[in-house]
């Protein structure tokens, strides 16, 4: 009887507490483990001087000497310009793409998108070829007789702000585009019939609402290109040197661990101090394209209030001028009630759309005919055809060696996270837990903090341990970076499943696992390939990890690309950049489809 | 009484979607102060004709008249209409007042003019007090009508409503149906309103515009379209119905299906022998006592009695199988008749309705 009662309780007894937690706790233990420790290990090394004692030299360092100080400032000021271009020439495609119908949305969104997944190094190494003093934008202006000596397109700051804009205006255009397509269209339409012209229903009515949107887009661009090195050494001078470079020369040539942990901090600091800024000021809830609410906010300040008032009657004027420009253009045509209108605006909102989205896409292009030029060097338009280049690529045994293990890296990654990311989808979507909004920020940190802090983080660990030079080493350092991108994609596919289906299998007497196995995984089978094929992605085209954990012997391909490219840009790279042009076109345009169909029905 | 003046007039207005024909040769007219609703089931074209009316669809052929002005192809901000929307389309970042000050801004009135007029509407739609808020901050009774006040406070030509009702509750609809309807009769408002739901449609019209398959099948007044329905579409869309076909023979008698018949119908135009449709409501029909007789006549058994509350509905199998209806009211005392009993039903002559032969 007793045992009865005692067992009747085990089934009884409700699930204990950190039951909704078993999902998400392989992932959260990695992370801990490979982020969050090395980056404190880090961040704790930087408060010690040469000799291991307790010592603030590097940062009395930092703070007198004015080269210091002037990386900081070279850092912001190109930041911060890339921000603004990027939100400005971000604003008329995002802006085209969320009033576009979905199904010229979806075609338009490929060509943004296809340029945020193709390498840096690729398009950075497009953009040498282009901008060089022979190169062919040079070569059109002296043709044309537009200038007698070439112009300086490049290793100054116009080429790392071409190169910078080009690299981070498609986060730039998604991060707006996830506020604008929330924006009701009918709120336009209502403008319209209570007598608002284009101009004034724009500034009045959309403008203000997407404006989240914009500030979001700033944030993320901006903080991104506070990391940024690639961009800088390749494109600009000795005095576009940014904050990430220096920390490279720290740790790969001076060994100076704590001093580039000082720098880390500092670059770290600055991320976060931009991020409290903005959460202040808008609150971080608009970074998911959820538009701001005044409950988030709160009463408005001073400040708040003044800058509304200021901003109303800049919309106002803007609103009027528009309105202005209509009627005087509706004075000379006059708008006839039985013909129907030519939208003008609209046309003029394509056209500076599309040269936009040709500046994104075409440049990197340019790698595919340099690739099969006959002649000795880099050169556009190519000198004859010929595949000698390719030969070179795949003659070479450094290459290859690297091409193999490029590929075999990523699709451990790509398995690793997708063994970390799927439970934890699967429970922050499903589970009922108070920590779940903590949790996930933790998972998407690695891809807001600066990558090469991540970088330099792990590699000293790593050096502890002896794993540096290892492809395991490789493998576990992209899954820090690549896991994120599983946890999002899968969270939007799970968050369109029907969870019923699970709930009729259960009540139809299919254990949880054959719930899994039968339904589950079969319904979301697309989604769940297509987030392998980021995660891939991720982990094929990184070079910030790679640079230090494979600690100069075991090289992946873009690893090797950059070498090559510091040393001498040769037509190699032409046949290489092609090569990974193509296949993570070939990737992203399968796990969009696949993305596609998985969260569509 | 001089006819009023025509506000609205639709010509042959058609719409396609390449292959997809959306509405075919829409020919309406609304007079000032009219309240016309155009009802029919999803897909219509109900809401396709309002939109081009308001200028946000552009239509294939045809045109549109306001005020007398050809508007086909102007902007809606040229067309003086105003348009209430389903989920209201209030501005989100704007305060009520705003929202409602829109419209006078947008036609350049001075500022102490709009502060006037927006306190007046406010008035007038019993919400003086919530100028300073949020629209989120309102409950969707409440954002409905500020919706509304913010299309009446211009006085426009014509305010078009599309569905605005559909987003509230049973109750809240009901009221509002009634106080749309005070609004508009007390401002002389000339409206074109949207529905699915013929009570609603029936509750608030002068007139009924009903649609079916991207044709206006009937436009009429509620009871005129109710009890005098002229195709078999509009009565069945509206109310419950019999619909039987039959052959009409010389002196206007109708033979129809399990031993029907009707006497004494006015058969105009069709002549003998010609087959034809018919409705008879149900509340029309009722139970004969044996010694009575009625100029519409079937019998036959007791199918089913489904009790409704106040009434009940009776269906009664004629012999070829044909169920038709009968509703009367239900009284305590009453005798119901058991199923598998057999029933005699009549009805008068004038509640029997020929209706057109369908569409070729």
């Amino acid at each position: 009887m007793m045992s009865r009662t005692a067992s009747m309780a085990a089934v009884v007894r409700a699930p204990a507490p950190w039951r909704p937690y078993i999902g998400v706790a392989p992932l959260i233990l990695f992370l801990v483990v490979l982020f969050i420790y090395p980056i404190v290990d880090l961040l704790w090394l930087s408060f010690f001087d040469r000799e291991g004692q307790p010592s603030a030299m590097h940062y009395r360092a930092i703070a007198e000497s004015p080269v210091w100080l002037s990386v900081m400032l070279i850092t912001f000021e190109i930041s911060g310009w890339t921000t603004i271009f990027c939100v400005l020439a971000g604003y008329p495609v995002a802006y085209l793409l969320a009033t576009s119908s979905e199904a010229t949305r979806n075609r338009l969104i490929l060509w943004v998108m296809l340029p945020f997944w193709t390498s840096f190094l690729v398009r950075t190494f497009a953009w040498i070829v282009l901008l060089s003093q022979k190169g062919p934008i040079n070569r059109l202006v002296s043709a044309l007789g537009l200038s007698d000596a070439p112009l300086e397109l490049i290793y100054n700051f116009t080429g790392v702000m071409i190169g910078m804009v080009h690299a981070l205006m498609p986060l730039a255009v998604l991060t707006m585009l996830s506020v604008m397509t929330n924006i009701d269209s009918r709120l336009r339409s209502a403008a319209a019939t209570l007598g608002a012209r284009g101009g004034e229903s724009f500034w009045r009515i959309y403008f203000p609402l997407s404006l989240p949107g914009v500030a979001a887009a700033g944030l993320m661009v901006f903080i991104t290109a506070l990391g940024f090195f690639i961009t800088p050494a390749l494109l600009g001078g000795r005095r576009q040197t940014m904050i990430s470079q220096v920390i490279i020369v720290q740790v790969q040539d001076l060994l100076n661990w704590s001093f580039a942990g000082a720098l880390s901090l500092v670059l770290l600091a600055s991320a976060l101090l931009i991020f409290f800024l903005y959460d202040r000021l808008l609150g971080l809830s608009t970074l998911s394209g959820s538009a701001r609410t005044e409950s988030d906010v709160g009463a408005p300040s001073w400040f708040g209030r003044l800058g509304a008032t200021v901003g109303a009657r800049a919309l106002a004027a803007a609103g009027r001028l528009c309105d202005l420009a209509q009627q005087a253009w509706e004075r000379l045509f006059p708008p006839q009630g039985g013909r129907p209108r030519r939208a003008m605006a609209r046309l003029v909102l394509w056209l500076t759309a599309l040269t936009i989205i040709g500046f994104l896409v075409l440049p990197a292009l340019i790698v595919v005919p340099v690739s099969f030029t006959g002649g000795r060097f880099v050169s556009f338009p190519p000198e004859g055809v010929s595949l000698q280049w390719y030969d070179q690529y795949f003659g070479s045994s450094a290459w290859m060696e690297a091409t193999v293990r490029s590929f075999v890296v990523a699709t451990f990654t790509g398995a690793l996270s997708m063994l970390l990311g799927v439970p934890a989808a699967f429970m922050l979507v499903r589970a009922r837990a108070p920590a779940k909004a903590g949790l996930l920020a933790l998972i998407l940190s690695p891809l807001i903090i600066p990558r090469i802090v991540v970088a330099v983080a792990i590699y000293i660990v790593y050096a502890k341990v002896g794993l540096v030079g290892t492809s395991f080493g490789l493998v576990l350092g992209h899954t820090v970076l690549a896991a994120p991108y599983v946890v999002i994609t899968m969270m939007a596919v799970l968050k369109t499943y029907d969870e019923r289906l699970d709930q009729a299998a259960a009540s139809l007497g299919a254990s949880p696992w054959r719930t899994l196995t039968r339904i589950t995984f079969p319904l979301i089978r697309g989604g769940m390939i297509a987030s392998f094929l980021f995660a891939f992605i991720a982990s094929f085209d990184d070079l910030t990890i790679a640079l230090f954990v494979s600690g100069g012997l075991v090289s992946t391909l873009p690893r090797q690309m950059w070498n090559d490219m510091l040393l001498q840009v040769n037509p190699t790279l032409a046949a290489v950049s092609t090569t990974m042009l193509v296949v993570i076109t070939v990737i992203i345009l399968a796990a969009e489809y696949l993305r596609r169909r998985a969260t569509q029905s | 009484m001089t006819p009023a003046k025509t506000k609205l007039r639709t010509v042959a207005l058609s719409k396609s979607y390449g292959p997809v024909v959306a509405l075919v040769d829409a020919n309406l007219e609304v007079r000032e102060g009219e309240f016309v609703t155009l009802l029919g089931p999803s897909g219509s074209g109900k809401t396709t004709l309002l939109m081009m009316v308001a200028g946000l669809v552009l239509p294939t052929a045809g045109e549109v008249w306001i005020d007398d002005r050809l508007s086909t192809y102007s902007p809606p901000h040229l067309r003086d209409i105003g348009m209430v929307f389903q989920n209201y389309a209030l501005f989100p970042h704007l305060s009520v007042y705003e929202n409602i000050a829109f419209p006078l801004r947008m036609r350049r009135r001075p500022e102490a003019a709009i502060a006037k007029e927006v306190i007046a509407i406010l008035e007038l739609i019993q919400l003086p007090d919530v100028a300073r808020r949020m629209p989120r901050e309102l409950s969707g009774g409440q954002q409905q009508r500020i919706a509304l006040a913010r299309c009446l406070v211009y006085s426009p030509s014509v305010v078009l409503m599309d569905e605005p009702l559909g987003a509230l509750d049973k109750k809240l609809r009901d009221q509002m149906q009634l106080e749309i309807k005070l609004i508009q009769r007390r401002l002389g408002i000339t409206v074109l309103y949207v529905t699915h739901d013929q009570e609603e449609a029936m509750t608030m019209s002068d007139r009924i515009c009903l649609m079916n398959q991207a044709r206006i099948e009937q436009i009429d007044t509620p009871e005129d379209l109710y009890f005098r329905p002229r195709t078999v579409f509009a009565a069945d869309f509206l109310g419950d119905s019999n619909i039987f076909r039959g052959r009409i023979d010389g002196d206007g008698r109708l033979d129809g299906p399990g031993g029907l018949r009707v006497r004494g119908i006015a058969t105009d135009a069709r002549s003998a022998g010609q087959a034809a449709t018919a409705v008879v409501r149900p509340e029309s029909v009722r139970l004969l006592e044996p010694a009575e007789a009625e100029a519409g006549e079937a019998s036959g058994q007791v199918d089913s009695v489904v009790f409704v509350g106040g009434f009940a509905r009776i269906f009664v199998r004629l012999a070829d199988g044909t169920l038709i209806q009968a509703k009367r009211l239900t009284h305590a005392a009453q005798r119901v008749p058991g199923i598998g009993d057999t029933v005699r039903l009549g009805w008068p002559a004038a509640a029997t309705v020929l209706l057109e032969d369908a569409r070729p």
